[in-house]
């Protein structure tokens, strides 16, 4: 169990961080959300004693950091943002080495074996580090906090620098560690921290802006007054018509979803529910509402709420950034889809020709 | 400290820096044992040995520039700081590699002393093993010395060349001494060759065992080891 109490960090004048409290119970994964410069990774030095707090306590099973940082440490696997790996190194070489530096006591030849299989280094374990791709470094790094199989695992962007399948591999890990340790994973990856994370906390400028499952975050900053409808007729008259509706902030034409019918993305005064209304309106001038849908807050939107304001969701830019958002995840998820399904028929063309060949040789 | 101790002496030699230390150190050696024992036609090593000062003074940046400055540039240094071992464990570890390193060049004058003890019967290995004792005191307080100055960059080329620079102005501590003659700095020579890591040498090599220098290079051991504890200390402080 990790606890974490009036954390700050000051360097000079600047505050990296201030006043973060949370704690962590056993065997839960909890995500740190951030955009870059946060203040994420300055927390997660901090939890591994890397670096100390100006002022603060961070408590690992007990044990504060500052007060008995080798017993505290020994509970920890870290992997930092840039791997810490000697490049000199064979990759069991340096796993060897960790094993000594932590004093583990397992076998030590099995466990070594044991990690480099779970993260998939396994063929690569006598080959020099120097030479390694950055996915591959990036494994390295991760076997290396997980040698002498520490309860607590901290790990700063485990799948920066991985390609979508071995993301999807290393999230599947994270998530089987999960279950038997106590992780603290960062990213600024929003899907990566939904897919993997029990409860996620969200921080900016140095300061927790959220903290809860993913499930209630979208619920408490959920909001039923934004609606998504789909009306065929003209645009021009149509946002008009909405637009004079009472409690109606805001209105976009989203884009035209089959011929001559556009979706509307509506924004109501909070707490006020405009669908009543809206149906009178629509139906007053015969307009037919093809679709209407309450728009659930993604974890994008929590996350751009949380960081930039609540101000700047009525802004239209949100909207022209939510847009570009959407677009990269959607491609991004598309292209996972569709390499692991490249990789999967090639393997089992692979096997294929395999057992084709095997049925030869018998 | 063990992990540290063998990772840091098998990183000299899966790079060149251990096999270009043994290689120029035992080259410079021998020339200098060639010259002032064998074609001196004497079994005296106390030249060999007196000469074997100045080298350390090139040399030993090489065993230390990488010690800390590399780790940084790395950050490999974030995974033996979230380790589970001390600092001064992790600053001994490193210290001691360089050592053994060090104790492996200056082995060299046993064989030239066994060498010379087959020509001459009136040989005497007191003498040896006390100018034996004296290089490696001298060479462990330099080493310390490389050692605290690597852990202030992040640059082994600056590290290298500080402690070189450094070293050389500890050599010159007598000289400097010499040239001054002013009334009222009279104090100064005094405490600049109470400093001096020559003069405590060169007694040994002169054939005087003195104990209060052992312990002026024990000093100084110790105090550049805890100092650079500090650095690595203050490192995470700031």
């Amino acid at each position: 169990m990790i606890e974490v109490k009036n954390l700050t960090k000051h360097y000079g004048d600047k505050r990296a961080v201030s006043n973060i409290s949370f704690t962590v119970d056993d065997g839960e994964i909890l995500g740190f959300l951030g955009p870059n410069g946060a203040g994420k990774s300055t927390t997660m030095n901090m939890l591994t004693g890397y670096i100390s707090s100006t002022s603060g306590d961070a408590v690992i099973n007990g044990v504060n950091i500052l007060e008995e940082p080798v017993k505290a440490k020994s509970f920890i696997g870290y992997l930092p943002e840039v791997p810490p790996l000697y490049v000199d190194m064979t990759v069991r070489g340096y796993l060897n080495f960790i094993y000594d530096l932590k004093s583990c006591k397992q076998p030590r030849t099995q466990h070594i074996e044991e990690v480099c299989k779970l993260t998939k280094i396994f063929d690569v374990k006598e080959r020099i580090i120097k030479h390694l791709s950055k996915g591959y470094r990036q494994r390295v790094g991760l076997a290396q906090a997980l040698v002498g199989n520490p309860p607590v695992l901290i790990l700063d962007e485990p799948t920066a620098g991985l390609d979508p399948k071995q993301i999807i591999e290393i999230r599947t890990l994270i998530k089987k560690l999960g279950k038997t340790h106590t992780v603290i994973l960062s990213s600024h990856i929003l899907t990566e921290i939904q897919a993997v994370c029990d409860r996620i906390v969200i921080i900016n400028k140095g300061e927790i802006a959220a903290n809860d499952t993913a499930d209630n975050l979208s619920r408490t900053v959920s909001s039923d007054h934004r609606l998504s409808v789909r009306i065929p007729g003209d645009k021009k008259e149509i946002m008009q018509l909405i637009k004079a509706i009472e409690d109606v902030k805001y209105i976009r034409a989203d884009m035209e979803r089959e011929p001559g019918v556009y979706e509307y993305e509506i924004e109501a005064a909070e707490g006020k529910d405009i669908r009543r209304e809206l149906n009178k309106v629509l139906a007053e001038n015969s307009l037919p509402i093809l679709m209407m849908r309450t728009a659930d807050l993604t974890l994008e939107d929590i996350f751009l709420k949380v960081t930039m304001g609540q101000e700047f969701m009525l802004n239209p830019e949100f909207s022209a950034k939510k847009e570009k958002l959407n677009q990269e995840e959607v491609s991004l998820e598309d292209l996972e889809f569709k390499v692991t399904g490249i990789v999967k028929k090639h393997m089992e063309k692979e096997r294929q020709k395999d057992s084709e060949y095997g049925g030869d040789k018998e | 400290m063990k992990a540290i101790y063998r990772r840091e002496l098998g990183a000299y030699f899966t790079s060149s820096i251990g096999y270009v230390f043994l290689g120029v150190f035992y080259f410079y050696c021998g020339l200098s044992f060639t010259f002032s024992s064998l074609f001196a036609l004497t079994y005296d090593m106390s030249e060999a040995f007196s000469l074997a000062f100045t080298a350390l003074i090139f040399l030993i940046p090489i065993l230390t520039m990488k010690l800390f400055s590399e780790e940084k540039k790395q950050r490999t240094e974030q995974c033996l700081l979230t380790a589970p071992i001390s600092l001064p464990s992790m600053v001994l570890g490193k210290f001691f590699a360089a050592l053994t390193l060090y104790t492996a060049g200056i082995a060299v004058y046993f064989i030239f002393a066994v060498i010379l003890s087959f020509f001459a019967p009136a040989f005497g290995w007191i003498p040896v093993l006390s100018n034996f004792l004296a290089l490696f005191l001298v060479g462990a307080a330099f080493t310390a010395i490389g050692a605290f100055i690597s852990s202030l960059t992040e640059n082994q080329v600056v590290a290298a060349v500080t402690s070189c620079i450094a070293l050389m102005v500890i050599w010159l501590l007598d000289s400097m001494a010499s040239f001054i003659t002013l009334d009222f700095l009279s104090w100064l020579p005094k405490l600049l060759m109470s400093l001096s890591f020559y003069s405590k040498y060169a007694e040994f090599t002169s054939g005087i065992f003195n104990l209060s220098s052992v312990l002026f290079y024990i000093s100084a051991v110790v105090i550049f080891l805890f100092l650079t504890v500090r650095v690595s200390e203050k490192r995470r402080w700031s």
